[in-house]
């Protein structure tokens, strides 16, 4: 069978599960709903299933993308449907298609913010924010393997836009870089509390919502 | 989900363990159930989700319509420091509801480590520590599990303890615990009521009195509570309950795997061995009802492998056909199949060639003492001969590591015993040349010792534990005896061990010296992470006992002892030839061989132990 594509949400309680304990629930789930992942061949053979692009743990998505090959022919509907009786909460499948496109022409991403301000009028907090993200630079120090270093995330915000979201919350919709380079939207929040804390939220927390191509086609 | 535990869990390791939302987790409407249970596992998630108990009293009491029983499990360290700063009480992972919010709370204590984490978790929920200063009737605090054989240490804390397994006896006290909490009972008629049913332990229906010597006098009874409390039991376990649709951890844990338990008891009878006795009679479940089981835990559950669980699997008659049964299913499906607890003998290698086509994992065996006069004390039915002819057969089949365990400081144990153990490592390295197929690999030798520690119910819980001093003296002695650069030797520190031994047979005063540790900080003490020597020592100092006392003091057999109150089917008497034939290094034939008449058949109404 060729190569499936499925687009999935995790979200409520489900964000917590990290990107290796999820592949590992998705195998379980996929051999609970009656189905069997196709294996590498060769010594060490490992099961043909991936994830586009890993997800911070925490992190909410309506759009994850997985690929995985099986060992028999499914109809994508059925696959789906069974698929879903069988996930733990906050796992469910939205779609299940062929995969045509490579993974690797997945450009940009589009988030959204939920910044919590526990006792400031986000009335007030709004234009600095949008004043905060039209500067040039926005130098944050991230850590990688190599130990801390500074990186500017400006480049990597094709867009930010920011409203009320009620009472203490302000919403962020931002279209950032999801490949190459890849920014984990965390930054932005990082970026606020070490360069602006006035307007750095008392906690956020992030959705991907769609991935794009370069193109700003939508991602299949 | 609660806005505080959403801030939290971004900053700590692994939160998916504090969430819930697992597959197969039971959702029930809290308006529409009458009792909630909070079953608590004083560990941590990891280590509770690998318990088979845990897992079928889940289910068993969420059976009961009226009932949504939901876990808890302790946070690790970090997660404990966010939860106090944010002030956030401990919750239950289906609802998220707080545990101060149930009407029952029962905690599964398997090990006495465990006992400051049952303290903290009451602690964490703003529940009082003390039965005594909780006065109503909800929420009751409950407790079971192999550690409440001896319930003394723990008794001022809980309410009431359910002696034995618990599949039919939780739900007979949930039962009442609903009309009680529908007619209004209070909570001392509640417990006087309960303490009728069998395997019920309410410790505050006893009087104790102690000698001056500090030993203890008696146990007095009062309001028709028994005299002595007799452990409960499933007769069939063909037809106990067994969920074949368990939890499944979202994250790994311990045992992350579908756990099929073969037959509960041992025929064997190690003297030193608590579980031997405790868990008597024998009986087993037939080969179809397991592979019935194993077939659709693995269908509901996706796991990928199957462990069978006993105390000891050789002496499982049909094993060999359960094995080729459950391998029918399990090959096709690249599901492996695990065996912990064989014997020394040809039949596991058979058994472990069956089952190992692909990955040869090592070879374990629990020799536990260094000659064969020591081996027959303790009555551990394994001779020098199994092991060097298991361990040739394993060699040449291609096997190359091999683990050995050993405890330190046995009744009756010798100098001579303890160079016997470096002796016999030499053997297996000599084994390991002759035989080995392929030398080019090497071979691993790893001898473990751990400090045994005697516990209540078995022959040797009159015995004094050796001292540290002396535990130390014979590792050394131990390590200056193996010369082999192929034998790896690992010893566990005794001072984890020198604690254990004075709470397992401690008697109520120590409930005080668990409660300074506790508010001392002690938690997770089952951890070295967070064990603490100095805390407990200066604990034992401040609530004037003496831990010596406890751990290393032999007792004269006509001593009241603290446990004597429950009766887990074993007669003393029995425990008491054993201990006597262990000083002649005499043994004792396995059950099947002759049947010791230990008494726990009693236990039994309509077959007989073993059938």
């Amino acid at each position: 069978m060729n190569k499936l594509r499925m687009r999935f949400s995790k979200t409520g309680r489900a964000v917590y599960i990290s990107h290796l304990d999820l592949m590992h629930t998705m195998q379980r789930a996929i051999s609970r709903a009656g189905f069997s992942l196709k294996y590498s061949e060769g010594y060490n053979p490992h099961p043909q299933i991936s994830i586009a692009l890993p997800l911070s743990v925490g992190m909410s998505s309506r759009c994850e993308i997985m690929d995985l090959r099986l060992n028999e022919e499914v109809s994508f509907d059925d696959f789906r449907d069974r698929l879903n009786s069988s996930l733990p909460e906050g796992i469910e499948v939205l779609e299940v298609y062929e995969a045509e496109e490579k993974v690797s022409s997945v450009k940009w991403l589009r988030v959204r913010g939920t910044l919590e301000y526990d006792d400031r009028d986000v009335l007030q907090v709004l234009p600095k924010l949008t004043e905060f993200f039209e500067r040039e630079n926005i130098p944050v120090m991230k850590k990688s393997k190599r130990g801390l270093s500074e990186t500017d995330i400006r480049p990597m915000i094709r867009e930010i836009r920011f409203s009320s979201g009620g009472e203490g919350i302000v919403i962020a919709d931002a279209l950032i870089s999801a490949a190459e380079p890849t920014l984990n939207p965390d930054l932005i929040t990082a970026a606020l509390v070490t360069i602006c804390p006035p307007i750095a939220p008392d906690f956020a927390s992030y959705e991907r919502m769609e991935v794009f191509k370069p193109d700003m086609e939508a991602f299949r | 989900m609660d806005k505080r535990l959403k801030r939290i869990l971004p900053r700590v390791q692994k939160p998916s363990r504090y969430t819930g939302g697992e597959y197969n987790q039971i959702i029930k409407d809290k308006e529409a159930v009458d009792l909630r249970v909070a079953f608590c596992f004083p560990d941590t998630y990891e280590i509770g989700m690998s318990n088979l108990g845990m897992s079928i009293l889940y289910h068993t009491m969420n059976s009961l319509d009226f009932v949504w029983c939901e876990r808890v499990f302790a946070p690790w360290g970090d997660m404990y420091e966010e939860m106090k700063k944010a002030g956030m009480p401990l919750y239950a992972l289906e609802s998220g509801d707080p545990v101060s919010e149930f009407d029952a709370i029962a905690f599964s204590i398997g090990y006495e480590m465990a006992y400051t984490t049952v303290l903290d978790m009451l602690d964490m929920s703003g529940i009082p520590l003390r039965s005594e200063g909780r006065d109503g009737l909800l929420p009751i605090v409950m407790a079971g599990g192999s550690a409440c054989v001896n319930a003394e240490p723990m008794a001022p804390f809980i309410d009431l303890f359910l002696i034995g397994e618990g599949e039919e006896m939780d739900n007979d006290i949930l039962s009442l615990l609903h009309t009680a909490k529908h007619e209004g009972w209070s909570k001392k008629e509640f417990l006087i009521k309960a303490a009728q049913i069998q395997g019920v332990y309410v410790p505050s229906l006893y009087e104790a009195a102690y000698n001056d010597d500090g030993t203890v006098k008696a146990y007095t009874p009062r309001d028709g509570a028994p005299a002595r409390v007799l452990k409960r039991i499933v007769e069939d376990l063909d037809a106990a309950p067994y969920p074949t649709d368990p939890v499944v951890p979202s994250t790994e844990v311990v045992h992350d795997r579908v756990s099929l338990e073969l037959f509960r008891g041992c025929v064997r009878g190690c003297r030193f061995c608590q579980a031997g006795y405790i868990y008597r009679p024998i009986r087993s479940k037939k080969p179809d009802t397991l592979i019935r089981q194993g077939i659709e835990a693995v269908q509901n559950t996706g796991h990928e492998e199957i462990s069978l669980l006993s105390l000891s699997t050789s002496d499982y008659r049909p094993l060999s056909g359960l094995c080729d049964g459950l391998l029918e299913y399990c090959e096709p499906r690249s599901v492996g199949l695990a065996l912990p607890s064989l014997r020394a003998d040809n039949f596991s290698v058979e058994i472990m060639e069956k089952i190992q086509k692909v990955r040869k994992s090592g070879l374990t065996f629990a020799v536990e003492g260094g000659s064969q006069r020591l081996r027959d004390a303790i009555n551990k039915n394994v001779t020098e001969e199994d092991v060097l002819n298991t361990c040739a057969l394993a060699f040449s089949g291609g096997w190359n590591t091999v683990k050995l365990y050993y405890m330190l400081g046995l009744p009756t144990e010798t100098d001579e015993d303890i160079v016997g153990i470096a002796e016999m490592s030499e053997k297996i390295l000599h084994c390991w040349r002759v035989n080995a197929k392929n030398k080019n690999r090497g071979v691993r030798i790893t001898v473990s010792t751990s400090c045994f520690i005697p516990k209540p119910h078995s022959p040797f819980q009159w015995e004094a534990q050796i001292t540290q001093e002396e535990y130390l003296r014979r590792v050394n002695l131990l390590r200056s005896s193996i010369k082999a650069k192929n034998v790896v030797y690992n010893w566990h520190d005794a001072e984890t061990s020198v604690i254990e031994a004075a709470l397992s047979r401690g008697d109520r005063r120590m409930a005080d010296v668990i409660e300074t540790v506790f508010r001392n900080g002690g938690r997770l003490d089952a951890w070295t992470d967070y064990f603490s020597y100095e805390r407990w020592n200066d604990a034992f100092c401040s609530c004037g006992l003496d831990r010596d006392f406890y751990a290393s003091r032999e007792r004269p057999v006509e001593e009241v002892l603290p446990w004597d109150v429950i009766d887990v089917g074993v007669r003393k008497s029995l425990l008491l030839r054993e201990k006597e034939r262990a000083y002649r290094s005499e043994l004792s034939p396995d059950c099947r061989k002759s049947c010791s008449a230990c008494g726990a058949a009693a236990l039994l109404k309509g077959r007989g132990c073993d059938e």
